[in-house]
């Protein structure tokens, strides 16, 4: 049960995101810059970025609803699994190998992130602007996390919702709610 | 020297603000609603839970900036700030206050760690639904803007006096009016916010 009075109706953050529309907004906004706009990182590899962060903070609701959208942008859920267990042998870019060290080094603290891991970023094509974002990424997910954990939100174990939430974030981006709503129960602050 | 080219000149997240504007301006707009914006927590406690949580990772541009502006909002009270910092629990605040803290020092080592037993014990003391989940949200983004801050490794200058008059303009003026001094100025409006 979560730690204060949620909408029950709703999973994870968007509970979250409905008790409190006055923060949800710049949430919402600031994982759709990072995800979901143009950008020369892919929204696979941002997204992998998210979950992999997501996973070490053994976040359920985040890995799983952000390990989604990974999938459906990547078209496949093989790569996001790897990602999970072992990204230095996942099938992904040596790019994107070097940023998910930075990523991985900014969870455990923003002070742990080495000159060294930056140069091997730099050596694989890397640019100051994707290295600013992957930092970011892992920033904000450990906000995320944090949020969506430390309200003890309620977080279905039910894969169909989290594929059909994925492709609602890869398609759609973060404005506007994930969660097909079978009820009268939309938040109106949510589609501002 | 930073990891990547940010704008010289500007101290801690101004630089990186100043990078990348597009995503500056929802991290100016979430702290403007959790720290400045009316609340039943005052601005001094709201800026208290920032700054303990800033010390706590260890990020030295947050923790003085933040102390600064905790300061300006309790009568220029540094000491007060000081004890918060170093052992809440025999300073100078509220009991509500210290529940709240406890629950903000949990969420700073981990989500998962908040327990059924401090949220209740807020409550007891009188904390509300709304100022737990502030206080959730305030100790969360600060693991963010504190990683942001260390994880670029920007320029932080040791100039407490800087920090003090920069703490007392933005606890009067709040974070969006603020970054106008360091962010260039919106040539468009952002679709949908």
């Amino acid at each position: 049960m979560p730690h204060i009075a949620l909408p029950d109706e709703l999973p994870g953050i968007s509970s979250a995101f409905a008790f409190r529309p006055e923060t949800a907004k710049p949430l919402r906004e600031l994982a759709h810059v990072l995800l979901h706009e143009p950008n020369s990182l892919s929204g696979g590899e941002r997204e992998l970025i998210a979950t992999y962060v997501s996973s070490l903070n053994e976040c359920y609701f985040c890995q799983t609803s952000h390990g989604a959208a990974a999938a459906c942008h990547l078209g496949n859920t093989e790569t996001v699994k790897q990602v999970y267990i072992d990204f230095e042998a996942a099938a992904i870019s040596e790019k994107l190998k070097r940023l998910l060290v930075i990523a991985g080094q900014v969870q455990s603290g923003g002070k742990n992130v080495t000159r060294s891991a930056v140069e091997a970023a730099r050596e694989q094509g890397a640019t100051d602007m994707e290295i600013h974002d992957t930092v970011l990424i892992a920033a904000a997910f450990c906000m995320y996390n944090r949020y969506v954990d430390g309200l003890a939100t309620t977080q279905p174990t039910d894969e169909s919702m989290y594929t059909q939430m994925g492709v609602h974030l890869a398609r759609e981006g973060y404005r506007t709610s994930s969660i097909r709503q079978t009820s009268s129960v939309v938040p109106s602050a949510e589609a501002s | 020297m930073p990891h990547i080219q940010l704008p010289e000149g500007l101290q801690g997240i101004r630089a990186a603000m100043a990078f990348r504007p597009e995503t500056a301006k929802p991290l100016n707009d979430l702290v403007e609603v959790l720290l400045h914006a009316p609340n039943s927590l005052t601005p001094g406690e709201r800026e208290l839970i920032a700054t303990y949580v800033s010390s706590r990772n260890d990020c030295y541009f947050c923790q003085t900036v933040h102390g600064a502006i905790a300061a300006a909002h309790l009568n220029g009270d540094e000491d007060l700030v000081r004890c918060v910092k170093t052992d809440f629990l025999h300073a100078d605040i509220s009991d509500k206050l210290k529940a709240l803290l406890v629950i903000a020092g949990k969420v700073q080592q981990g989500g998962k760690l908040v327990t059924t037993a401090d949220v209740e014990a807020a409550r007891t003391v009188g904390a509300t639904d709304m100022e737990i989940h502030d206080t959730v949200l305030i100790a969360a983004a600060f693991c963010m803007y504190n990683r942001y801050v260390d994880g670029l490794d920007t320029w932080q200058p040791h100039d407490e006096e800087l920090y003090r008059q920069r703490g007392k303009k933005t606890a009067r003026e709040g974070y969006v009016t603020m970054s106008k001094e360091y962010l260039p100025e919106q040539k468009h409006t952002t679709q949908g916010v």
